[in-house]
């Protein structure tokens, strides 16, 4: 729901950063209260994947350097200290510290009822926040400096969203863990934006997706054995896309395709039509009949694209020699006047 | 006539990073008039909008439109930005660009309703693109973006109109289009400040006009400053304009 946000951004990466980002708020938030309980750790890598990102964007405005160089910088400066830290609290007597690498890869079985409903409650809030600052959030997305000009605080609203998409990472670590977060932000939303072309149908379709791929991934990984959870669900999601992109009738390439081929076959018809008009129209009978190999001298028409005028019965062909119909001698005509139209 | 101020900017100074894009400019703009600003590349039209407007922070200086801080006096401007500046993918019609000019008197939180729309449907028959109006913005020609990107200021119905580059890059219809809308605007009594790039046809289409090269060169009424040397002095080499009357 909220990558939509992140796609139509073009910060898809930031993401990834973000995840990435949260590792080491979580080994500290262990570190400090020793204790593996779940709130504490998550509201660490809220913490840490907000510091993150906030210093992603002081990068990229207060220096020279271009966004994805800002964020692969914080990606993986965050990660490798998360790294050690997590190192660290390995080598320690602490029994406790067992499984905190889950949320390197994610265990969705780990899960627990209160963590569902702590889900429940942070995805409540956010379809709030997104119902009433809709159209903040829209117009902010299009065009930045006219909000500005309009009297709003753009900073407020982009924190805004800016959070949430924290929360809604820092929320999915558990799931799919840091490695695979970013595709669980982004993939539903690249699949939504190929059937759409409204933002609201965008993100009501990326949530659709998103929880398809969580209730298929999770089915999937649950009948068989030594499947995590975390990885199906982004395989599933993964196929979402792959999907859209190939046969969503808008913006699919097979369909794409397919309008492409139909259109250069309707243009050559046309063409050998117009072609044959011409010829007619210097002789007194318009059905005065030609070879082929007439017509082939002139531009190399095909016996295919002739065979199909036929089958329209705008062409007739008798012992040999095609000529042209009264009906595409009509059609031609018409076809003739359009063509001047458009040009005008 | 011509004699109430409807922008004033004093002293006012903008740099990106150490050199000084903008460098101390004081102009006073009539209301009224119909003016473009004109410069080579990198003069700073742009900016000096956009810090009029407040989107870039000065380093000095002050606005005031009429009289008062532009804080103030937002819902009496509106800008049309340089239609290269938003991501013309994104998933939405015409109307609704349209609609987010009425954004700005709606506030916080607030849906546009009927009486919104009602005037968005007008401000695209204004401009011609009214048919145009469940398009794709996507799937629109650049010179209908640009009237789009007018119309959703039109919306705005303010009193004074601020427009980045709206002529570049659309047809010979469109330009003629934009301009009469531009001049019934004038007439109606508003203000409208466009960066314009075509020295041809500053006489043709504007009765104002501010020369900008990081300094203010000079600024006044077309007839009486329109001429070659403040453009020698502006493009820093011997210009010859054939001004017609």
């Amino acid at each position: 729901m909220l990558g939509s946000f992140a796609v139509l951004r073009k910060q898809s990466l930031l993401g990834d950063a973000i995840s990435h980002a949260a590792l080491p708020g979580i080994a500290i938030a262990f570190l400090i209260t020793g204790a593996k309980d779940t709130n504490t750790l998550l509201l660490g890598a809220l913490i840490s994947g907000l510091v993150g990102t906030f210093w992603i964007q002081g990068i990229i405005s207060k220096t020279h350097l271009k966004s994805d160089t800002a964020l692969g910088l914080i990606l993986s400066l965050f990660f490798g200290f998360g790294m050690l830290l997590l190192t660290y609290i390995q080598k320690q007597p602490n029994a406790n510290q067992a499984g905190l690498d889950k949320y390197l890869f994610g265990q969705a079985a780990t899960l627990v009822e209160s963590d569902v409903w702590l889900m429940s409650i942070v995805t409540g809030i956010c379809l709030l926040v997104l119902l009433l600052f809709w159209k903040e959030f829209k117009i902010l997305l299009f065009d930045a400096d006219y909000t500005k000009t309009l009297g709003f605080n753009t900073k407020f609203i982009d924190i805004l969203i800016t959070t949430f998409i924290v929360l809604a990472i820092v929320l999915g670590l558990q799931t799919v863990g840091v490695v695979l977060m970013s595709a669980m932000l982004l993939a539903p939303a690249a699949a939504a934006r190929q059937w759409t072309n409204s933002l609201s149908m965008m993100v009501f379709l990326a949530a659709i997706f998103g929880a398809f791929s969580g209730v298929f991934g999770t089915a999937i990984s649950a009948s068989q054995n030594n499947l995590s959870t975390g990885p199906v669900i982004v395989i599933v999601a993964g196929i979402f896309v792959l999907i859209s992109f190939v046969f969503s009738p808008g913006r699919g390439l097979l369909f794409k395709q397919i309008r492409f081929i139909k259109n250069r076959r309707d243009l050559k018809l046309h063409k050998t039509l117009a072609f044959m008009y011409h010829i007619a129209k210097t002789h007194e009978d318009i059905s005065h009949p030609h070879t082929i190999k007439i017509l082939n001298n002139f531009q190399g028409y095909t016996k295919g694209t002739l065979q199909k005028l036929v089958d329209k019965r705008y062409v007739k062909l008798e012992s040999g020699n095609w000529s042209l119909t009264n009906e595409g001698y009509k059609t031609a005509a018409n076809l003739y006047n359009q063509q001047s139209e458009n040009n005008e | 006539m011509k004699n109430k101020i409807a922008v004033q900017v004093d002293d006012l100074t903008v740099a990106y990073n150490y050199k000084p894009v903008l460098w101390d400019i004081d102009l006073e703009i009539p209301e009224g008039v119909l003016m473009a600003i004109v410069g080579p590349n990198g003069a700073g039209k742009s900016t000096l909008i956009k810090s009029i407007l407040g989107i870039l922070k000065p380093i000095a200086g002050s606005v005031a439109i009429y009289g008062k801080p532009y804080d103030k006096q937002r819902s009496l401007v509106a800008y049309v930005p340089q239609k290269g500046s938003v991501d013309w993918d994104f998933p939405t019609t015409a109307l609704d660009v349209v609609m987010m000019g009425t954004y700005g008197s709606l506030g916080w939180i607030k849906r546009p309703g009927q009486k919104e729309k009602k005037a968005a449907l007008e401000a695209l028959e204004k401009v011609g693109m009214l048919s145009f109006k469940n398009r794709q913005i996507s799937q629109l020609s650049g010179g209908q973006q640009q009237r789009i990107f007018l119309a959703r200021a039109l919306v705005q119905n303010a009193s004074i109109y601020f427009m980045d580059e709206p002529f570049q890059g659309v047809d010979a219809t469109t330009e003629i289009a934009i301009i009469n809308i531009l001049k019934e605007l004038r007439k109606a009594g508003k203000t409208v400040i466009v960066v314009h790039h075509d020295l041809q046809t500053v006489p043709e289409y504007f009765d104002w006009v501010t020369f900008l090269n990081v300094k203010k060169i000079a600024t006044g009424p077309v007839k009486d400053i329109f001429n070659d040397d403040n453009l020698t002095k502006t493009y820093g080499i011997n210009y010859k304009v054939v001004v017609s009357d």
